[in-house]
């Protein structure tokens, strides 16, 4: 009963520790940034799944996660036309972008998806980031079949519908690229006439 | 300008290498890095850091301000004046501000208070230019080359100096902005890398070590001195999030957190960087 | 300039490093605008007034040049000058001793 009584108390204090520690965190992120460029302090305002992922560390368990893969799988907005395939050639370009939504950026400028930043994807760049696996061969490898189309636009659109505290940035979602702009990408990984399924 | 150096670099690799090319696994991903590593050795003695050290223990010893004093008298944490070993010991608390600074906005304080230096004239234009050079950049390449070769010891002695390590550890953590970006997106792992810039791992002591002991720094593909103060606002840009306040809580908060983390280290610095 | 310079063997090694900007003429600025070319053209440097090396620099050479040297000859205590000239017509000169 003591015991309890001890256990309830250090929690209590704890809690009360840690709001503080909340509080004084929240007003230190209002007092510390500052609006520049297309960059608002909105920016600094999480969403469900932010939060969860900051909460968890990436780590997030229960029955909260298959809630929200839900819903981040329902915020997915597929091509009308149904087709998934673009440019490849564009799509490399847009893999080799690495600008655009910082507040050096200007509204409008060249976005791409930096996508050489975290991952391998054509055999003749070496510059590529390793945060992320390597899409080298992705399309001889695992086939470009209409499903898994389907799957690489909707994990460009949103990888949090796929996998909720991936580092991969919602680039549909978050409005970074276009449909046609995605399009492109999943032709420069699935395309069998990309250089990255080519021989 | 960095694709030129990139490409330079490429060339130096191949010449060093004279490897076939091709489309290899792991192999020469390793080569590259240690391609790289070894042109930075090359360069060991080339730092033009010095350069900017000199410049910054020149300003340090000038007469400025309203007040026409020189830096002197200003206390970085081991005295007035003291400016051996005083970056091995920061960020931490100060009594005559009561707060926990960093070298940066410790070196603000003293302008203000020693020399009559409006904050908004100082911290108006932190960060140099090609045309225009920081002051502020020079004089924390002077006073970090003085702790050179000293071991870290962050105190988190006080509450403050502890609860500004757990702010720091949980903007670390934050995950914001269009990009779900935090610090640890990048900055939790072993052994990864952005595009050929590896990543330290700053959640680990190793990581913190072999990354806080770097900066500030050389960064040959700016031509400019660059301080952990900018290196934070840097990566705050590309996480897309709004501009942190320059010599803020927010910044030394982070700061500490990872400094702290590589206590024990020898400090290296100023380094020189890609 | 920084200049070091130590011997052994016989053999002289001097290591030097130049502020300066060295624009080649083709970057633009933050606002798009050429920025003009401004490099150092030639460097000479002395060992005891004996010329040792003569260099041209131009649009190749990176900011803040470091020049790495050996020459025959030289002991510890003797001078040695180096200076550089640029498209502007600036000259600098410094010299240090080798250790």
């Amino acid at each position: 009963m003591l015991a309890a009584t001890a256990c309830a108390a250090f929690a209590t204090h704890a809690d009360a520790a840690d709001s503080a520690l909340d509080a004084r965190f929240r007003q230190m992120l209002l007092d510390d940034f500052r609006a520049r460029g297309v960059a608002g302090m909105d920016r600094l305002d999480q969403d469900d799944v932010q939060k969860l992922c900051t909460d968890t560390r990436d780590r997030p368990r229960g029955a909260a996660v298959q809630a929200l893969l839900k819903h981040q799988q329902e915020l997915i907005r597929w091509p009308e036309d149904g087709r998934f395939l673009g440019d490849w050639r564009a799509g490399e370009k847009l893999a080799q972008e690495g600008r655009g939504m910082t507040w050096a950026d200007r509204p409008g400028g060249p976005t791409g998806g930096s996508c050489y930043g975290c991952h391998r994807i054509s055999p003749a760049e070496i510059s590529f980031g390793t945060i992320g696996p390597s899409l080298l061969h992705l399309g001889r490898d695992r086939g470009s079949s209409p499903q898994m189309q389907r799957y690489v636009y909707g994990h460009i659109y949103n990888a949090k519908a796929y996998n909720l505290c991936s580092y991969m940035p919602r680039f549909g979602t978050s409005g970074a690229l276009t449909e046609q702009q995605i399009k492109d990408l999943v032709a420069l990984l699935l395309d069998t006439d990309s250089p990255v399924n080519r021989p | 300008m960095r694709r030129a150096f990139l490409h330079a670099v490429g060339i130096v690799l191949a010449v060093i290498l004279a490897k076939p090319a091709g489309a290899g696994g792991d192999e020469d991903v390793q080569d590259t890095s240690a391609g790289i590593e070894r042109y930075r050795q090359m360069l060991g003695e080339a730092n033009p850091a010095e350069l900017d050290e000199a410049r910054g223990e020149q300003i340090w010893k000038t007469a400025a301000g309203p007040a026409q004093a020189t830096l002197e008298r200003c206390d970085l944490g081991l005295g007035p004046g003291v400016v051996k070993g005083a970056y091995a010991q920061l960020p931490r608390l100060f009594a005559d501000t009561a707060r926990v600074q960093d070298l940066e906005s410790r070196l603000i304080t003293c302008m203000m208070k020693l020399q009559g230096i409006a904050q908004a004239d100082i911290v108006a234009k932190p960060f140099s230019t090609s045309t225009v050079r920081s002051d502020i950049e020079a004089l924390v390449a002077y006073v970090t080359a003085q702790s050179r070769g000293m071991p870290m010891h962050v105190p988190l002695d006080e509450p403050q100096e502890r609860q500004a390590y757990s702010l720091g550890e949980r903007l670390f953590f934050y995950r914001a902005g269009p990009y779900d970006f935090s610090c640890a997106s990048c900055h939790s792992q072993d052994g990864r890398r952005i595009r050929l810039q590896e990543l330290p791992n700053l959640t680990t002591k190793a990581g913190a070590r072999h990354a806080y002991t770097t900066w500030p720094a050389y960064r040959v593909s700016q031509g400019l001195f660059r301080s952990f103060q900018w290196r934070l606002n840097d990566c705050f840009r590309q996480q897309r999030f709004p501009e942190p306040v320059y010599g803020s809580d927010a910044t030394i908060a982070l700061t500490l957190f990872i400094a702290a983390n590589a206590n024990g280290a020898i400090y290296n610095g100023p380094g020189i960087k890609r | 300039m920084r200049i070091r310079a130590s011997v052994r063997d016989g053999v002289t090694e001097a290591k030097v490093l130049m502020q300066h900007p060295m624009e080649t003429g083709l970057r633009k600025d933050e606002s798009g605008a050429l920025v003009p070319a401004w490099f150092i053209t030639e460097v000479t440097a002395t060992h005891q007034e004996r010329v040792v090396l003569r260099a041209q620099f131009g649009t190749s050479i990176s900011a803040n040049p470091y020049l790495a040297f050996h020459f025959h000859g030289g002991k510890p205590g003797d001078r040695i000058v180096v200076s550089w000239v640029d498209t502007k017509g600036d000259r600098r000169s410094d010299e240090a001793t080798i250790a």
